[in-house]
C-alpha cells in the first residue's frame, strides 16, 4: 500500500494487476481482436447480418455452457446436455404432428427432468462422479431416442413455426432468440451472485465439509443443481431446432465438448468454487467467431479441428495465467 | 554405567518457517532397555520420531548410531542402520494379501510367522488381503513385521492404543524381553501405567528440548509431571470472576446433558452436563476420544450408543442441520474445514442463512450486510483482505468461523482448539468473547490443548482419557499439575496414590478404565 504511489510500477505488473481485478476485460479484448482478424481477413463480411448470424449460433451454446458452469462451480459437470438437449427437441419435433403445442412441449420437457433427476440423486445421494453419471444417463437417454425413434417413425416430423420464428427470426435487426436468452442469462446471473442458492453452488465447489458443518445439506443442492441444468438444456434443444430445423438423433451432441470449453474459456474453475456466467458468455461467443473465422480460412476440416484445439488449450491457459494472481 | 548407547541424538532442530517444532532435543538410549519418550502435546515427540525414521529431515543436530555418526535421509537409510518404527496408523497395504506386504518390505516369512504367533494371535492366513483384517491385528501384524527383521532400536508410537487388554498384555510382554535380549526400544505411550511396567528410563521433552532424563522408579511419575510442565508449575492463582463474568446462576435442567456417550471404541460411557451460561473445558491428550466427543455433538457422526439431551428433550442428529437447529454450533479446530476459502468474509459468515432449503431464494443483501457487519465488529475482524478468506491471517480466519455462529446467535457454541496456532493478541480476544457469550447466556464447550488456556477461560474441566471420562473439576481446582496429571489418566490427587508405580500389575487392568 505505502511504496506502490511513489514507485512507479512497471506496466506489465499494473496491466496484470487491472487484469487480474477485471477477468472479463482480457476475453473482451480476445473477442475484439478476434473480430478484427476476420474482418482483415475477408474485408466486409463483419456486418450487421454477420453479428445478428453469430449470436443467433452463440446462443444455444451459451445456454448449454451456463449448464456447464453451474455443475462447474460445485467442481462437477453435465455431460448429458447434448443428449437432454436432441431427446427434447426431438420428441418436440415428432409429437407436435399429432398433438396441441402446450402438450407436445410437456412430453419433450419430460425427459429432461427425469435426466436431470436421476443426476441429481446420483451425484448428490450416491456419490457418483458427476462425469461418469452424467455420461450414463446421457448413453441411456440415447438409447431410448433410438427406440422411440421407431415407434414414429411414420408420423414423420415438423418444427412448430413459433420455435422457427424464435430460432432463426430476425426482428429490427435483433434475433429473436434474444428474447428468451436476454432474460434468462440476467436469471442465471443474478442467481449465481444474489441467491442462497447461489451462495451455496460456490461453496460447495470450495469447501463441501465446511458447508457440511454449516448445515448445507449437500442431496438438495446437487439434486435442484442437476434438474435445473437439464431443465435449461431442454429448453436449448427446442431453441436450437428452430435454428437447425432438422431433427436427427445426434442433433445437440456436437454442443457438449465446446460448452464445457466455453465455461472454461470464461473462466470458471473446473474443480469448482470460481467462475461466473458472465465471462461463459463471452466464451461462448469467442468459440462461436473462432469457428466462423476457422470456416473461412479453407482449411481441410483435420487442420481446423487441430486448430481450434490448440487455440482452445491456448486461450485457457494464457487466460489463467493472466487472471490467477500466485 | 559404561555401555556406550545403540543411539545417540544430540542438539537435535526442526523449524517449519518460523515455527521451532524441535529446538534442542537429545535421546540417548542403551543397548538392552525399554526407553520412554514423553512430553505433552505440541512438545515434538513425533516430530523427534520422524527425524529418528528418516521421515523428514532435521535442520540440525548429530545423530550416532551405536558410536558412528549416521545420516538419515531416507525410512530406508533408517532401516539400514537398524531403526525400525510401528506408527499409530497400521502400514500394511489394504489391498495386498499379508504374504505380498511382507514381500514388498522383504520381511523374512518365518520369523514374522514366529512373532505372530508369540503376539497372541494363532489362526492369521498370510493370505488374508489387509483390508479384511481388524485394526488391533493390523497393529500386532505391523509390530511382527518389524520384530522379524530384528532391529536394534524399534520405535514403537502408542503401540498398545486401539489394542484390547489380552493382545496389549503380549505386546507389552514381548516388547520387554525385547529389551532384555540387548535391542532396544523406544517407547511412545501416554499411559503410565504401561510405562511403569515396560521402561528403564524416559526422556521427557518440553517445547521442543529435552528437559530431563529420569529412570523410572516408584513415585517418578510426580516429576515426569513435572518436567512436562516446566517452570509453570507455580501453583498459579485463579483470578475470581467478577460477577459479570461468573456464571450465570444454573437453570433448572441443563442446556445439554450426554448420558453415557458412546462412540465406536473411541469414546465410551462418557457423562456431562452443560448448562447455560457456562464454558465447559475438554481436556485431554491427542487421540482421546475428543473429536468423536465433538463430531457426535456436532452430528456429524452418530453415537453407537448412550444418549444425548437438549432442554431436556433426547435427540438424535443424523445431520449437523439437525444439530444447528437445536441451536448447537460446532467450529472445528482446523479452519480449512470450516471455511470456503476462495469466497469473501461475508459470504463465510453468512453461509449458514442459505442452508435451508426455505432460504435458497433472492437474499436481503441489506439486512445481511448489517448482521454480518455486526459480527464483524463483534469480533473485531480485520477485513482489509476480505475478498477472499484464504488472504486474512490465521487469527482472522479463526474469528470468521466463529463469527458466522454469532451472526447466526447460536445458543450453544463446540469450540473445539480454537486457539491453535494463532497469535497472543487474538487469542486474548477470544477468551474475552467466549466469556461474553457466557455472560449472555449462552454455553460453550471448549477443548484446548493448551492447559494454561483453561483457568483463562472455563467454569469447569471435563478430562478425558482413553476415550473415558476421568474427572470433572471445577475450575478452582484445575491448576496445570491437576489437569496434567488427569490427562495421563491419574486421577485426582495422585501423590497418595503413588501405589499405581509401585505395584503396576495389581492396576494394569483397571487403571485405564478410571471413572470419575
Amino acid at each position: 500500500m505505502s511504496s506502490t504511489g511513489i514507485t512507479p510500477v512497471p506496466f506489465g505488473r499494473r496491466l496484470k494487476r487491472f487484469m487480474a481485478d477485471r477477468p472479463l476485460i482480457p476475453l473482451v479484448i480476445l473477442l475484439v481482436i478476434l473480430v478484427v482478424i476476420l474482418q482483415i481477413l475477408r474485408p466486409g463480411i463483419v456486418n450487421e447480418r454477420w453479428i445478428a448470424n453469430t449470436i443467433k449460433f452463440a446462443i444455444p451454446l451459451a445456454i448449454l455452457a451456463g449448464c456447464q458452469t453451474m455443475t462447474m462451480l460445485t467442481g462437477g459437470i453435465d455431460l448429458s446436455v447434448g443428449t437432454v438437449a436432441t431427446m427434447s427437441a426431438f420428441i418436440m419435433a415428432t409429437q407436435v404432428v399429432k398433438q396441441d403445442p402446450a402438450v407436445a412441449f410437456l412430453l419433450a420437457m419430460m425427459p429432461a427432468v427425469l435426466i436431470g433427476l436421476v443426476n441429481g440423486i446420483g451425484v448428490g445421494v450416491f456419490r457418483v462422479h458427476p462425469l461418469i453419471m452424467t455420461l450414463g444417463t446421457s448413453l441411456i437417454g440415447t438409447g431410448c431416442l433410438q427406440v422411440y425413434q421407431r415407434t414414429v417413425i411414420a408420423s414423420g416430423a415438423k418444427i412448430p413455426d413459433f420455435l422457427a420464428w424464435l430460432g432463426t427470426g430476425v426482428t429490427y435487426g435483433f434475433p429473436n432468440a434474444l428474447l428468451l436468452f436476454l432474460p434468462l442469462a440476467a436469471l442465471i446471473v443474478f442467481t449465481l451472485a444474489r441467491t442462497g442458492f447461489g451462495r451455496l453452488l460456490y461453496a460447495i465447489g470450495d469447501n463441501e465439509r465446511a458447508t457440511r458443518l454449516s448445515g448445507v445439506q449437500y442431496w438438495q443442492v446437487i439434486t435442484a443443481l442437476y434438474v435445473t441444468s437439464s431443465v435449461l438444456a431442454g429448453i436449448t434443444g427446442l431453441l436450437y431446432i428452430g435454428l437447425i430445423k432438422a431433427p436427427s438423433l445426434s442433433l445437440a451432441e456436437p454442443l457438449v465438448l465446446p460448452s464445457v470449453a466455453a465455461a472454461v474459456i470464461g473462466g470458471t474453475s473446473i474443480f469448482g468454487g470460481r467462475g461466473g456466467y458472465t465471462g461463459t458468455i463471452i466464451g461462448a461467443l469467442i468459440l462461436t467467431v473462432l469457428t466462423t473465422l476457422l470456416t473461412i480460412l479453407q482449411m481441410p476440416e483435420g487442420a481446423r479441428r487441430i486448430l481450434f484445439g490448440l487455440i482452445v488449450l491456448f486461450v485457457t491457459a494464457a487466460y489463467l495465467r493472466i487472471v490467477e494472481e500466485r | 554405567m559404561t555401555t556406550s548407547p545403540l543411539l545417540d541424538a544430540t542438539g537435535v532442530a526442526k523449524n517449519y518457517g518460523a515455527v521451532a517444532a524441535l529446538r534442542n532435543a537429545s535421546l540417548s538410549v542403551l543397548p538392552g532397555e525399554v526407553h520412554a519418550l514423553m512430553g505433552a502435546n505440541g512438545a515434538g515427540k513425533s516430530t523427534l520420531v520422524k527425524i529418528l525414521t528418516g521421515a523428514i529431515p532435521a535442520n540440525a543436530g548429530r545423530i550416532l548410531i551405536r558410536g558412528e555418526a549416521r545420516d538419515i535421509r531416507s525410512p530406508a537409510a533408517a532401516r539400514r542402520a537398524g531403526l525400525l518404527p510401528v506408527y499409530q496408523e497400521p502400514s500394511l497395504i489394504p489391498d495386498l494379501d499379508v504374504l505380498s506386504n511382507l514381500r514388498l518390505t522383504s520381511t523374512p516369512v518365518e520369523p514374522f510367522r514366529a512373532w505372530v504367533r508369540e503376539l497372541g494371535i494363532a489362526d492369521l492366513d498370510l493370505r488374508d488381503t489387509a483390508r479384511d483384517i481388524p485394526l488391533a491385528v493390523l497393529r500386532v501384524l505391523d509390530l511382527a513385521r518389524a520384530l522379524a527383521v530384528e532391529p536394534d532400536v524399534l520405535l514403537l508410537d502408542e503401540m498398545t492404543a486401539a489394542l484390547p487388554a489380552n493382545l496389549a498384555e503380549k505386546v507389552l510382554e514381548v516388547v520387554r524381553r525385547q529389551g532384555d535380549s540387548g535391542r532396544a526400544v523406544i517407547f511412545i505411550s501416554h499411559r503410565f501405567v504401561e510405562i511403569s511396567a515396560l521402561c528403564d528410563r524416559a526422556t521427557v521433552l518440553r517445547d521442543g528440548e529435552t528437559v530431563g532424563v529420569v529412570d523410572i522408579v516408584p513415585g517418578v511419575e510426580e516429576k515426569i509431571v513435572e518436567l512436562m510442565l516446566g517452570t509453570r508449575i507455580v501453583k498459579t492463582h485463579v483470578a475470581a470472576r467478577s460477577a459479570a463474568q461468573k456464571a450465570a446462576p444454573a437453570a433448572a435442567r441443563p442446556r445439554i446433558a450426554v448420558q453415557n456417550l458412546r462412540v465406536g471404541t473411541k469414546l465410551s460411557d462418557v457423562s456431562f452436563d452443560l448448562a447455560d451460561g457456562e464454558v465447559a473445558g475438554v481436556v485431554a491428550l491427542e487421540g482421546q476420544g475428543q473429536d468423536e466427543l465433538f463430531a457426535a455433538l456436532a452430528g456429524s457422526i452418530r453415537p453407537s450408543g448412550g444418549t444425548i439431551e437438549v432442554d431436556g428433550a433426547p435427540v438424535k442428529f443424523s445431520h449437523p442441520i439437525d444439530a444447528i437447529r437445536a441451536g448447537i454450533a460446532y467450529v472445528p479446530g482446523d479452519r480449512s474445514e470450516a471455511l470456503a476459502m476462495q469466497r469473501s468474509v461475508r459470504e463465510n459468515i453468512a453461509l449458514p442463512f442459505s442452508a435451508a432449503l426455505r432460504n435458497w431464494g433472492p437474499i436481503n443483501m441489506r439486512k445481511e450486510r448489517a448482521t454480518v457487519l455486526s459480527a464483524i465488529e463483534r469480533l473485531q475482524i480485520d477485513t482489509r483482505a476480505q475478498g477472499e478468506v484464504q488472504r486474512l491471517s490465521g487469527g482472522n480466519q479463526q474469528k470468521v468461523t466463529i463469527a458466522r455462529w454469532i451472526a447466526a446467535d447460536a445458543r450453544t457454541i463446540l469450540c473445539f482448539d480454537p486457539t491453535r496456532g494463532i497469535d497472543v493478541g487474538t487469542k486474548q480476544e477470544i477468551y474475552k468473547l467466549l466469556r461474553e457469550l457466557a455472560g449472555n447466556g449462552k454455553s460453550v464447550l471448549f477443548y484446548t490443548s493448551e492447559l494454561e488456556e483453561v483457568q483463562r477461560v472455563c467454569d469447569r474441566v471435563i478430562v478425558i482419557f482413553g476415550g473415558r471420562l476421568v474427572d470433572i473439576f471445577p475450575v478452582e481446582e484445575a491448576d496445570e499439575p491437576a489437569l496434567m496429571r488427569a490427562a495421563y489418566g491419574l486421577p485426582r490427587g495422585a501423590k497418595a496414590d503413588i501405589g499405581i508405580l509401585a505395584d503396576p500389575t495389581a492396576h494394569a487392568s483397571d487403571a485405564p478404565e478410571a471413572t470419575p
